[in-house]
């Protein structure tokens, strides 16, 4: 194609009519809504929209470069983040700085009108397109790493040490120094058994339900000398007052149909 | 269609992710901002690089995405530390250094 200019084409036309709208809509979302994650939600709505203007726009490497890094790795970091600090953490409405928000309109609003200005008034070139200023007619990802790794090499050797640097650092700020000491399977059991003077038992607690009637939870198991064991049945039953005295006489009770007394208690 | 209506939409993004940054509390949001705005200069990287027939445009913009990157892991990781310690993620009770 002769660099003569560049026609956009109808179907352009109408993707951008269609996303344009929609973009500035989900920005002004992030402006006005009131939680932080549906904020998140409509930022994501953004990049991805930007990532399908940037394929309409010849770059097709960085329509994909921006959903993996920015839809994928820095919006879920954001989600992460904010689930970290919790999701309802929602904006304090009391004005520390006064009149804040009406001069943070006005400077937004002119910042619009000043890049508006600059825009409409600039002369801008006729429009070439990749096809046309490439000497290999292609522009693709190889045309971008012949510009990448000839001309920005120093460049991009230097984002490879800042992203090491910022990955470390990542990891210095948010380590978080023990305050007591790590609890190992050992000292665990020493805890326990320095603890046993105090009428703390070893062993695990014997199992309740040795009568199993209707639900064994709820009885108390006895011991070899026959004896009721309070432990075994579970303590979140003992302190609601749930548990079933276990039936009398010795363990060998084999009609397990005729103790009336413990059959309605609660 | 003219191609400056990229660069129009651009800037209206840009206007946007500014106002953000200016009005919003929770520094979260803030940052999400902050990532509007390079979204945009990135938009318009992209649109020049078709207009002038040059592929440096993508390669700048391809730059910024990894700045980008790079900032959200260290600035994300500084709110987590404030919020470790403050309980709070509002950029207004960050005034420790006020005198």
């Amino acid at each position: 194609m002769t660099p003569a200019g560049l026609e956009i084409s109808g179907g352009e036309t109408v993707l951008f009519w269609v996303i344009a709208p929609l973009m500035v809509l989900a920005a002004l979302g992030l402006l006005f809504v009131k939680r932080a994650v549906h904020a998140a939600m409509c930022l994501v709505f953004v990049m991805v929209s930007m990532a399908i203007l940037y394929i309409a726009q010849e770059a097709p490497f960085l329509g994909v470069v921006q959903v993996v890094v920015y839809t994928g790795a820095v919006m879920m970091l954001f989600l992460f983040v904010l689930m970290l600090v919790g999701v309802d953490a929602s904006d304090s409405l009391t004005e520390t700085i006064r009149g804040q928000r009406w001069t943070g309109l006005l400077i937004g609003i002119g910042l619009a009108v000043i890049l508006g200005g600059v825009v409409g008034q600039a002369a801008f070139p006729p429009a070439r397109g990749l096809e046309g200023g490439d000497p290999d007619g292609v522009a693709n990802p190889q045309a971008l790493a012949r510009v990448l790794f000839g001309d920005y090499v120093l460049a991009m050797e230097a984002v490879g040490v800042l992203l090491v640097t910022a990955a470390v650092g990542a990891l210095v700020l948010t380590h978080r120094r023990r305050l007591t000491p790590k609890q190992t399977q050992e000292s665990v059991a020493d805890k326990r058994i320095k603890a046993l003077p105090d009428g703390v038992v070893l062993t695990p607690l014997p199992p309740p339900g040795v009568y199993a009637r209707s639900n064994a939870m709820d009885t108390p198991a006895l011991g070899p000398d026959g004896e009721q064991v309070p432990q075994s049945v579970s303590r979140v039953l003992r302190i609601r007052g749930q548990e079933r005295p276990a039936p009398e006489g010795p363990a060998v009770v084999v009609s397990t149909s005729s103790t009336p007394e413990t059959e309605r208690d609660a | 269609m003219d191609i400056t209506n990229y660069v129009v939409l651009a800037a209206v993004l840009f206007a946007i992710g500014a106002t953000t940054v200016l009005l919003r509390r929770n520094a979260i949001v803030v940052f999400m901002g902050v990532e509007l705005m390079l979204n945009a200069t990135n938009l318009a990287f992209v649109t020049f690089a078709r207009m002038h027939g040059d592929v440096t445009g993508q390669v700048l913009a391809f730059f910024v995405m990894v700045v980008a990157a790079a900032e959200v892991v260290v600035g994300l990781a500084i709110i987590v530390t404030i919020f470790r310690t403050r309980r709070s993620a509002s950029v207004d009770d960050v005034n420790l250094l006020k005198g």
